[in-house]
């Protein structure tokens, strides 16, 4: 049954071949099983998971069912569940159950999707490798003693171990297609307010953005679907009709014209990383693209702005988490001020503590002009050589990250490094793009991520282009020794 | 040396919404703690707000109201800090683009004169909760009922020269709020704060001097109050040798005194930027129209226009303005009277002193309008004189009823019948030769004597002009 992509499971659960029980019962058994030794899971949901299933089933029998029904899902511990445990792997919300579900959580419930759990993330999703969680690192599927990639290295970890049908992430520099990169899946962050944003825990909200995480471009859009929409709660949220993404998948790719910045494949990339980019646009020139290079000037700018622009907001959004209301508190304050101090120093990691205090620093008086409204000047300079390039050409292509997936604890001690990792995602962030990160040829037996950027709301175009790639090639169909 | 104090004010008003500023729950006033709070003004992980759009259209009331510009784009700031009863660790306010530009209201001194004040903006905020200090053993309850109230935070220029110019000011603010219907003012519940930022120069200099800040004065006489002390305070300083801090210090009205609160040191850098969450305020003139459909007759303009219209003085017109309910009724008085000065001389006499003793609002008043007006109708066609008015106006107060019967059943109709008069005359005259002859010698003063005993013998009715005219002719030896 985890063989099967998202599709096939809905036509064996509505031709009744097995329930939605037995396939769920099947994945927790895996989970078991699997994730041990992997940690892509901070929370298991067997008996929430086994209820929602037999809802499924009945709507199955009831012929109600749509694609998602029955369908076992993971959301990434960064989307608030209610009644069931959101740590956002923060030491500081070990304690913390949310009465009520995330936007994103309630539709997929809607939607039929069962949820099995609440996957590993690096610690308020401020990391590339997943080794900065409170719940320790999430081992790569591929090679146990790599990294998944970060933030949402749990999600990845988890879809490419077969552990779940599908999974949500969260990608605020590259979230989502740097773990999927490197754990060889199919990941998309559609446009800034595509999907609402209520109920995710805010990490930097001008550039947080949920999407799924997936086998297949195929899946993927079945899960943005749900997903996606304007919603109330977010003032953020844009109102714009969602597209039939399923129905647009197959389009012929003939004459589209692809974009290749010459600023993404240059000093830092990976030799074989970029000779596997290359092959992937080798297809797609069979597919009838034409491709030509393009600049993206500012981009090397993408890595220092976001460093400003994503602390800075983090230093305030993560304010809430005194010790007074809810959350870690320390033993025994002996005043206000100790509470805050210990409350926070305890429940922080050191890297959310860095960003805390690089963030502070550059909303202070004297530095704000100096860092913050600098960094946005240039953020909407990025944004303009984005504008620029969409008026010569339809998606932008590249590596997802400059490297595969490199050993646990091989960059932990160099921030500077770790952030690297973020190159090639962060601009799209920055614009509020979508983007999207597919499996090509692996690099000794480790997934390399293609990277693909569209217009805004330009979700579809993506969904496309990377759908044809995958009816002509089988790389996504690659599973991690021991996860078959 | 002579010294000047310069005064401005940032006043912090609730507006009349029925829900929070960023979430629905409700505003009301009172409820059991924690009873109003929903996990947006918790401020749980996740949580987004959400602009409530009856507060815009409340303040872009207000910025019309006092001429200013309204922005057509104005930006939600954060305002970082540590505060337990700040859920967030951070208030959403505006910092760099307030919705409402610069304005200006006018005060009326009490000699009369008319002094502008400049507004220099105004913009939307959020109220945070509550910190409740007693009842909890040596710690500390926090009550988020208030958090996310909506407030109008309006801030002067420092154009006020006198404590009671300050006061004269915030009266003006309170006044204009509560006309145009965007807040209840009431300054015990909080609805209405005022912080006062007082310096001190040398009369003539125009470099201000440093400035303290009182923060939190909840009453137009505690502003007073907590400014004199403070500008006696400086002023002491600085002929003594001494330096003005920049601090903030709170009013302690037990005490009559401010003390330091915090300094300059010890403030928080609010680390402002804009927020994230929440995109730009638009307003469009449409909105604004919207707005400003229904906006009443502003208290300057009606001001001017009783002053105009009725002839009443400056000094009256800006005491009958203070609210649109008074304002309404003394209209109605002095048209139904046809009589505006008498109405604006009752009403800010008689019945100011009487609702005034009894602490209630004009729309409480035992006396209506119409009532009034009646009276004041007996007073100009002779059937009471202006003291059995009072009488009449005190019965009225008591339920008795309107001036026509009152005048009835008590048998105050004024004694207009001359031969009634001269015979109490003659009777009096005959009883008190002595004084007679006095008054026949020259002695002028003992006439008053005779008015009086008329007026006793009458029970006051009697009409005091006739009784002058006919006691006169009577003395003369008529």
């Amino acid at each position: 049954m985890h063989e099967q992509n998202i599709l096939a499971l809905a036509d064996d659960l509505r031709a009744r071949r097995y329930s939605s029980v037995e396939l769920t019962r099947h994945y927790l058994e895996r989970i078991a099983r699997l994730n041990p030794d992997l940690n892509a899971f901070i929370t298991v949901a067997a008996e929430p998971a086994l209820a929602a299933a037999g809802r499924a089933d009945a709507a199955l029998a009831a012929g109600t069912a749509g694609p998602l029904t029955g369908i076992p899902i993971a959301h990434k511990d960064i989307f608030c569940t209610q009644g069931l445990r959101t740590s956002c792997g923060s030491r500081m919300l070990d304690n913390f159950i949310a009465p009520y579900d995330a936007t994103v959580v309630e539709r997929l419930a809607a939607a039929g999707a069962v949820v099995l759990g609440k996957t590993n993330m690096d610690e308020f999703a401020m990391g590339s490798s997943n080794e900065t969680s409170w719940y320790g690192p999430v081992k790569n599927p591929w090679d146990h003693t790599r990294v998944p990639g970060g933030s949402s290295g749990g999600s990845a970890a988890a879809v490419a171990a077969r552990l779940c049908a599908a999974a949500t992430g969260t990608d605020t520099g590259g979230s989502i297609r740097q773990p999927a990169a490197l754990c060889g899946i199919t990941g998309i962050k559609p446009t800034y307010g595509r999907c609402s944003r209520w109920g995710m825990i805010a990490f930097a909200s001008s550039l947080d953005q949920a999407g799924p995480m997936a086998r297949s471009a195929a899946d993927a859009a079945l899960l943005l679907q749900a997903m996606a929409g304007f919603d109330p709660r977010d003032s953020t949220s844009i109102d714009t009709p969602v597209p039939d993404y399923t129905a647009g998948l197959d389009q012929d790719l003939a004459g589209l014209r692809i974009g290749l910045p010459k600023e993404y494949f240059g000093d830092g990339l990976d030799a074989r990383t970029a000779a596997s980019i290359d092959g992937a646009i080798r297809e797609y020139e069979r597919l009838g693209a034409r491709v030509s290079e393009i600049s993206l000037p500012n981009s090397p700018l993408s890595v220092p702005v976001y460093y400003v622009v994503a602390p800075a907001e983090c230093s305030s959004n993560l304010a809430r988490f005194d010790g007074v209301r809810y959350g870690h508190r320390c033993q025994a304050p002996t005043d206000l001020e100790d509470l805050y101090q210990r409350s926070r120093a305890e429940g922080f990691g050191p890297e959310v503590q860095r960003r805390i205090m690089i963030g502070t620093y550059v909303l202070s008086a004297g530095y704000y002009d100096a860092y913050y409204l600098k960094a946005q000047k240039i953020r909407h300079l990025i944004a303009e050589d984005f504008k620029r390039a969409f008026t010569q050409v339809d998606v932008i292509m590249g590596p997802s990250s400059p490297t595969t997936a490199f050993p646990i604890g091989a960059k932990r001690d160099d921030p500077v490094a770790m952030y690297l990792s973020d190159i090639y995602t962060i601009a799209t962030n920055l614009a509020g793009l979508p983007g999207m990160s597919i499996p090509v040829a692996p690099v000794d037996g480790l997934p390399v991520g293609l990277q693909i950027i569209g217009n805004y709301f330009e979700e579809g175009r993506l969904l496309n282009v990377a759908h044809r790639l995958q009816q002509e090639t089988h790389w996504h169909c690659a599973v991690p020794t021991g996860c078959a | 040396m002579q010294w000047e104090t310069v005064i401005g004010l940032e006043i912090h008003t609730q507006l009349a919404t029925q829900s929070k500023i960023f979430s629905g729950a409700p505003t009301r006033f009172g409820a059991e703690p924690n009873t109003q709070a929903c996990a947006i003004d918790l401020g749980l992980p996740g949580v987004l707000p959400v602009l409530n759009a009856e507060a815009v259209r409340l303040a872009v009331r207000f910025g019309k109201a006092i001429a200013a510009e309204v922005a057509e784009r104005s930006v939600f700031a954060r305002k970082n800090y540590f505060y337990p009863d700040l859920p967030k660790g951070y208030q959403i306010s505006q910092y760099e683009f307030p919705i409402v530009g610069e304005g200006r209201v006018e005060i009326v001194l009490d000699d009369g004169t008319v002094k502008e004040i400049g507004v220099t903006r105004a913009h939307l905020e959020e109220d945070a909760g509550k910190s409740l200090h007693e009842d909890f053993h040596g710690l500390t309850g926090i009550d988020l009922n208030r958090a996310g109230t909506p407030l109008l935070e309006i801030v002067s220029e420092p154009d006020m020269r006198s404590p009671q110019e300050a006061v004269a000011y915030a009266r003006k603010v309170h006044q204009i709020v509560r006309w145009i219907g965007i807040s209840d003012g009431n300054m015990q519940e909080g609805s209405f704060r005022v912080d006062a930022n007082v310096s001190v120069r040398p009369l003539g200099t125009v470099t201000f001097g440093t400035r303290a800040e009182i923060k939190n004065i909840n009453s137009f006489r505690f502003l007073e109050r907590a400014i004199q002390f403070e500008v006696e305070r400086q002023i002491d300083l600085l002929e003594a040798g001494g330096r003005v801090v920049q601090e903030t210090r709170l009013y302690d009205p037990d005490r009559d005194e401010t003390r330091t609160m915090r300094t300059k040191e010890e403030a928080n850098d609010y680390r402002y930027f804009p927020d994230p969450d929440l995109l730009p305020v638009e307003v469009d003139a449409a909105l604004i129209a919207a707005a400003t459909a229904d906006l009443p007759e502003l208290p300057d303009a009606m001001r001017e226009r009783f002053r105009e219209d009725y002839g009443i003085g400056e000094y009256d017109a800006n005491l009958l303005t203070a609210s649109r309910d008074l304002a309404g009724y003394f209209e109605t008085v002095a048209q139904t009277s046809a009589e505006p000065k008498l109405a604006a001389n009752w009403i800010s006499g008689e019945l100011a002193a009487a609702l005034n003793k009894a602490g209630l609002e004009i729309t409480a008043s035992p006396v209506t309008a119409s009532q009034l007006a009646g009276m004041i109708q007996r007073i100009t066609d002779g059937t009471i004189s202006g003291k059995i008015a009072k009488q009449v106006f005190e019965s009225m107060w008591n339920g008795g009823g309107d001036a026509d019967t009152v005048i009835e059943t008590q048998g105050l109709r004024q004694i207009t019948d001359s031969g009634a008069i001269e015979s109490l005359i003659d009777t009096i005259i005959a009883a008190n030769p002595g004084q007679v002859e006095q008054y026949r010698a020259g002695k002028d003063k003992v006439f008053g004597f005779f008015v009086g005993q008329v007026m006793k013998q009458s029970q006051g009715k009697a009409n005091p002009q006739q009784v002058n005219d006919l006691l006169k002719q009577k003395l003369a030896g008529g």
